[in-house]
């Protein structure tokens, strides 16, 4: 007999080890997110994913499912919640899409159109950042790091070089970087790692191949956030350039 | 509100740009023919269109630019005091966007930056003529100032944004961006 849990009235079966997430996009059913990529141990930090499931609000992408679970997903309530995560990580740091290499292919600009953002509503908070230009072939932008920890990852558990980490507690964590210097330049981090593609903002940018997709063809001109996750899980290819 | 002369009231909007580029402006007047049908349904407050230089009482207020300098936020409040809705246009008026980028760096170095240090600079002074507006320390989103009714995204909105936004508020529809149209660049 196999297991089932219900999202939003639909019946999803799932198998052991899968996380409420797991089974929702192996489903079909897309459930908004930032820090989790299914190629990777997941996170829970972005709190985009938070579901109801049996009346308790858990995130989707770390809470294992259980047989008859009720999980409700795209709910206004919910919804309402996950816009509000994204207006405060608008404001937390400096993202100023017009000027942004990443814009159109940016994961949180992304999120703010399918949650039909209309304003950052907080207050901003303008924080001084480090931008690190010293890698010869990548640019690490602080301002645009929502601390999502795809590159932590990427670099730790694929790459193998543990070039970045999270220093500082609460509103002062930050992104470090591991050398000496505190320098990108002073790593052996390279252009192919897995976590110079994994970025979901334009915190870590490959230089010269800024701008060189035209507005209207750029990934989210084409598709929203739920068909670029979703389809993310059917391709084996590794990010989601 | 004013009358035509047909005796049907029209909308009247007053329109400004604060710490913007007018962009706002250039994309509101590339609705191209459709100026002809916007004109039949409004009047025009003060605006860069008409040279009124206070804003009186108008049915909407249109914001362009974040909030710069005291100037800026004197025409902010007037706006909003004599605008029965007022609307943030573009990503200025929104977030600050590109003019806030100078909000993590101290304004005394910035004027010494751009008057004194910059190449070909040499021999000049930070203007300091008491007409000039005093500038704030941060540019400022101007719903951190004033209460804001709606919001227009894009750097700047495209024309069909505007039209759709502007028909659907002037004929008492609540504004609806679609995903297509809804843009932060």
């Amino acid at each position: 007999m196999s297991k089932a849990i219900t999202i939003d009235g639909k019946t999803v079966p799932f198998s052991e080890d899968q996380t409420i997430m797991d089974a929702a996009l192996a489903a079909g059913i897309y459930i908004p997110h930032l820090c989790h990529n299914p190629e990777f141990q997941p996170h829970g930090s972005c709190k985009l994913c938070v579901v109801n499931a049996s009346g308790r609000n858990v995130t989707s992408c770390t809470m294992p499912a259980s047989d008859g679970m009720v999980v409700a997903n795209n709910t206004p309530e919910l919804n309402e919640d996950r816009k509000a995560l994204v207006q405060m990580l608008f404001v937390e740091g400096n993202h100023i899409c017009p000027a942004c290499e990443a814009s159109g292919n940016c994961q949180l600009q992304a999120a703010g159109y399918y949650l039909h953002m209309q304003s950052p509503h907080f207050t901003h908070f303008y924080p001084p950042r480090r931008v690190d230009a010293s890698h010869p072939d990548i640019f690490l932008d602080l301002n645009r790091c929502i601390l999502c920890e795809l590159c932590v990852r990427a670099s730790r558990d694929i790459d193998k070089k543990n070039v970045f980490g999270i220093s500082g507690r609460g509103i002062n964590s930050h992104l470090v970087v591991n050398s000496e210097s505190g320098r990108l330049g002073d790593t052996n981090m390279t252009v192919t790692d897995k976590a110079a593609h994994i970025c979901p903002t334009g915190a870590i940018l490959i230089k010269r191949k800024g701008y060189t997709m035209p507005i209207g063809k750029r990934t989210f001109d084409q598709k929203t956030l739920a068909e670029f996750h979703l389809d993310q899980m059917k391709r084996t290819g590794p990010d989601g350039e | 509100m004013g009358n035509s002369q047909a005796g049907i009231s029209k909308v009247r909007i007053a329109t400004c740009s604060l710490a913007g580029c007018f962009g706002c402006h250039t994309s509101l007047l590339d609705i191209d023919e459709r100026l002809f049908d916007l004109l039949g349904m409004v009047e025009f407050d003060r605006s860069p269109f008409t040279d009124i230089k206070h804003c009186g009482p108008c049915d909407i207020g249109i914001v362009e630019g974040g909030v710069s300098n005291a100037e800026n936020a004197r025409v902010l409040r007037e706006f909003r005091d004599n605008c029965k809705v007022l609307v943030a246009i573009g990503p200025c008026a929104i977030t600050g966007n590109v003019p806030a980028l100078r909000n993590n760096i101290d304004l005394w170095d910035c004027f010494q930056e751009v008057y004194l240090y910059d190449p070909g600079t040499e021999g000049n002074q930070i203007p300091n003529d008491p007409e000039l507006p005093l500038p704030f320390d941060k540019v400022y989103p101007i719903y951190e100032v004033v209460k804001v009714d709606y919001f227009l995204n894009g750097c700047p909105p495209s024309p069909d944004a505007i039209w759709k936004f502007l028909t659907d508020l002037i004929e008492g529809r609540e504004p609806a961006i679609d995903y297509k149209l809804l843009r932060y660049d």
